[in-house]
């Protein structure tokens, strides 16, 4: 019975069917295309022309394309650090977001609140950044550097903020602590709303264990919910900028932690080279959206064997 | 087989209930396991709401406590100085605080109502008609949110001032509606939580889509509803507009506030209390909204 109508809805509407829905969806496509869409196409256009924002517009074909990816070491340098921010802290804040959204959705709501609220702290205090450059200042007052110094493993202060060796490390970990955001809030909404009677029939068809549940029915139902927080983690892990740009300033030391996203505002921000600013931009679009259809695919394949 | 028996024959709502409660009972951990569980809980909880406290303890300090350094984490001798301190220094604004007051509120609740509302009466057109256009849209709207959006600056700039909306409340609301994270978030919920079944019921019982998506669609998705609301009051709340407006009428409490921050390390007991008075807004939003969400409304109303 269940699966008739849905035969139904799968066809294209008609016309006279459609208008009503067409009018629902108009305030946000309008907006849409007026505010993003128009400024995006825009910035892909820029970045063929040679633009300063005030009066040079040279239209230049690859130029700027070809002088990232030919003869710019410092973009090189930002887009291996992107990478490795990206790599660690996208799949670790993914599945943070999750397991932390999955361990406290069994709590009572009183609880769940609290928690959730605890976890959440960091996106919803602005800038809460600030506290790791208490903790991580390079003299001997610095929370962690008095404490080793009291502690006696280290003689001498830490410069850990213009430290090569250890800004990448400091830099991910306060990351992590701040991802706790959108999506977090956004799995614990998915998993309130999985089925109940799909774990009591998953039950009856022989679950034995919390992971078998997990994989075979909470990850399944909670697929698209899984997609949305992914596309999130996926445009804040390739996008680490801010807190780098924050405790470590531009450039930081041999730009051990600056990001496209750093370089690319360098360069709009003070060199007024928008149209190569806009490559850059185009470039760090193009690697997001091809780790988004990897994992896309990965998500799809939940729960299968 | 006993349990289903069990359950088939209590209410829907009991139904849930029971299966919810005997689910976390059914496979418990080992100590050991939930040892570690709760540690981990606890660690992480407390590591994260370390900022928020010491904001608040760093707003309590007095001045010879705020130079102290390293700065001590918690406050010796609170006094609330810092706070009675605000009046004086908002004092010789242009226009009075309740303007800026009034600006924030109606900005912030017009834009977020906007927000949800258009963003989730999007959401229902691409997650459950099948309009011409549709996949392209919504593949539209994930990539946008992989645009970093350093770029756009200029453009929008542009725009707006193209359509007149420069030093308007308009510019402070629309662009907000533009942004493409609610209705994927939505969308993606409703692929979860709206049965299929249940809309198609409806319309043959007659009822057209504005009708399904008042009466059926929204109380479905309440508890994304109000995820929503935090999320986007939360970002127009801390929003200070950059170039786009310029009469003092206009402006809303970050753009001021920011102003007390950026006075230096005398004022930087003031600022921790402006930036504490700044987050309350947001926290009673998340509260409300939270809290709200009581308990699983997934198949409210439909029977799989």
């Amino acid at each position: 019975m269940a699966k008739k109508p849905k035969k139904i809805e799968s066809k294209q509407m008609s016309f006279k069917e459609s208008v009503p829905y067409y009018v629902l969806l108009a305030p946000f496509l309008l907006m849409f295309i007026l505010f993003t869409v128009l400024p995006i196409l825009a910035s892909l256009v820029l970045s063929f022309f040679n633009f300063d924002m005030i009066k040079t517009l040279d239209f230049n074909g690859l130029d700027n394309y070809v002088r990232l990816l030919v003869g710019d070491d410092i973009f090189m340098t930002t887009v291996k650090n992107t990478l490795v921010f990206a790599v660690i802290t996208g799949p670790a804040g993914f599945l943070l977001a999750f397991v932390l959204a999955w361990f406290i959705n069994e709590f009572s709501p009183f609880i769940r609140t609290l928690l959730s609220f605890m976890f959440y702290c960091p996106s919803l205090v602005g800038n809460a950044y600030f506290i790791w450059q208490v903790a991580f200042s390079s003299d001997s007052y610095g929370y962690i550097n008095s404490a080793l110094l009291s502690m006696g493993f280290i003689q001498e202060p830490i410069y850990w903020l213009s430290n090569a060796e250890y800004l990448p490390t400091i830099i991910i970990i306060v990351q992590l602590w701040q991802s706790m955001g959108v999506s977090f809030l956004s799995n614990i909404s998915g998993l309130q709303n999985v089925n109940g009677e799909l774990y009591e029939a998953g039950a009856i068809d022989g679950i034995r264990s919390r992971w078998q549940e997990l994989w075979y029915i909470t990850l399944p139902a909670m697929q698209h919910m899984l997609l949305f927080s992914a596309v999130m983690q996926i445009a804040s892990a390739f996008s680490v900028s801010a807190i780098a740009v924050q405790m470590a300033g531009y450039p930081s030391v041999s730009y051990c932690v600056d990001t496209i996203v750093s370089y690319l505002s360098d360069v709009g921000g003070t060199r007024y080279e928008m149209g190569y600013a806009s490559a850059m931009s185009v470039i760090l679009f193009i690697m997001m959206a091809l780790s988004r259809s990897l994992i896309k695919r990965l998500i799809n394949s939940l729960g299968n064997d | 087989m006993f349990r289903a028996k069990e359950y088939n024959s209590a209410g829907k709502r009991v139904f849930m209930r029971v299966s919810k409660k005997s689910q976390a009972k059914r496979y418990t951990r080992s100590k050991v396991g939930n040892f570690f569980y709760i540690l981990f809980l606890v660690a992480f909880g407390a590591f994260s709401v370390l900022p928020l406290v010491y904001s608040i303890a760093t707003s309590f300090k007095p001045l010879d406590e705020l130079m102290i350094f390293p700065p001590s984490f918690l406050v010796q001798r609170p006094t609330l100085e810092n706070y009675l301190a605000l009046p004086g220094l908002l004092s010789n604004l242009r226009v009075p605080l309740s303007r800026y007051i009034f600006n924030s509120l109606f900005v912030s609740v017009v834009c977020t109502f906007l927000y949800v509302v258009v963003a989730t009466m999007a959401a229902f057109v691409l997650a459950r008609s099948e309009i011409y256009g549709k996949k392209v849209i919504f593949m539209l709207v994930q990539f946008a949110l992989l645009f970093n959006g350093y770029t756009l600056g200029i453009p929008r700039y542009l725009i707006y001032s193209y359509t007149g909306m420069i030093d308007t409340y308009w510019v402070m609301i629309l662009p907000h509606i533009a942004s493409t994270m609610g209705v994927f978030l939505m969308k993606q919920y409703m692929e979860g939580a709206l049965p299929v079944a249940l809309l198609e019921a409806a319309r043959i019982d007659g009822a057209g889509p504005f009708r399904i998506f008042w009466q059926i669609v929204l109380p479905i998705v309440k508890p994304c509803l109000l995820t929503l609301t935090l999320f986007g009051f939360r970002d127009v709340w801390a929003a200070i507009p950059d170039g786009t407006v310029f009469s003092e009428t206009l402006k809303t409490l970050p753009t001021i506030m920011s102003q007390i921050t950026a006075g230096g390390i005398a004022r930087s007991g003031s600022a921790m209390a402006v930036t504490v008075i700044m987050m309350i807004p947001p926290i009673l939003v998340y509260m409300i909204s939270q809290s709200s969400i009581k308990e699983s409304m997934s198949s409210a109303g439909i029977k799989g």
